[in-house]
């Protein structure tokens, strides 16, 4: 159920993107840890070209208001995407490279902006990486 | 070595390129082939930073790629040139004289194409380029990843493997 606050539901505060089912299966898990998933917008990339990529993300920007976007690989089609998108717009961030922890701690960050919250949460998933073991 | 790969990919340098194909191959030299990214810096940047550092990447307009195909297929280093779509991958095989196969790696839906596969849409002129590719002794198969079967231009152009 989406947050309430100001008498109406919260906007989603970024678009989640990236190969496969990768954002939509991070998105679900972020809701099965801490039901906040409504503060994240889904978009699947199969089958479309780069410049659908591009219109796709630039459009669900505009309809939510999102000023972030995370992907998974920064040689990605829509990390090259996001980068066009970022060069018009500067006051937006992208963030690639994400993991689950990125997209927790940018849940939970509702003090700040979605743009700092983005900075911050990146710090957080690089450093959530562990190697256990010889 | 020889350029291992030659492929057709509307997405240009991406992650089925520098990792799907990049690492398996050991893919060191990447050739992007490209009119329009060969004449923008702030284009060639924007790919420049999505290859590994381990990968060096020329930008070449597709007639220096044709005049300079002799340096990079005699480079020691594995390579894997790449072009945005058939017209330019055409224009190449046929000033070069020296590809013998192509490898139709992603080419999506617009206007004036049909699906041939899930991940290959064609326009008449494009299949007839191909065609010609093929006519010409240049084997054209579709494979998107090393894992996946390569499909014989026959059979993509019948569209039966979608």
């Amino acid at each position: 159920m989406n947050d309430v606050k100001d008498g109406g539901p919260e906007k989603p505060r970024a678009i989640v993107i990236g190969h496969g089912e990768f954002a939509g299966g991070l998105v679900s898990a972020v809701g099965q840890i801490c039901g906040m998933a409504d503060k994240l917008v889904v978009l699947s990339m199969m089958g479309m070209t780069p410049e659908d990529i591009e219109t796709t993300i630039r459009q669900h920007l505009e309809r939510t208001g999102a000023r972030v976007i995370f992907t998974d690989l920064p040689a990605g089609s829509a990390t090259i995407a996001a980068r066009r998108i970022v060069r018009d717009d500067p006051g937006i961030v992208l963030v690639s490279g994400i993991n689950l922890a990125t997209l927790l701690d940018f849940v939970f960050s509702t003090d700040q902006s979605p743009t700092d919250a983005a900075r911050a949460a990146a710090e957080r998933g690089k450093a959530s990486l562990i190697v256990v073991g010889r | 070595m020889p350029i291992l790969l030659y492929r057709i990919d509307d997405r240009l340098i991406h992650g089925q390129v520098v990792v799907g194909w990049g690492q398996p191959l050991n893919i060191r030299l990447l050739i992007l082939a490209d009119d329009l990214v060969a004449s923008s810096d702030w284009e060639k940047e924007l790919y420049r930073m999505a290859v590994p550092p381990d990968m060096e990447v020329i930008f070449a307009d597709v007639a220096t790629a044709m005049r300079d195909h002799a340096r990079y297929a005699s480079d020691p280093r594995p390579g894997l040139l790449l072009t945005g779509d058939i017209g330019s991958m055409y224009r190449l095989v046929k000033g070069v004289k020296a590809i013998g196969s192509v490898n139709l790696g992603g080419i999506h839906h617009r206007a004036g194409r049909a699906e041939k596969l899930r991940y290959i849409f064609l326009t008449p002129d494009e299949e007839q380029q191909l065609r010609e590719l093929e006519a010409a002794g240049v084997e054209v198969t579709a494979q998107d990843v090393p894992s996946a079967r390569a499909v014989g231009l026959p059979e993509i152009l019948e569209g039966a493997a979608r």
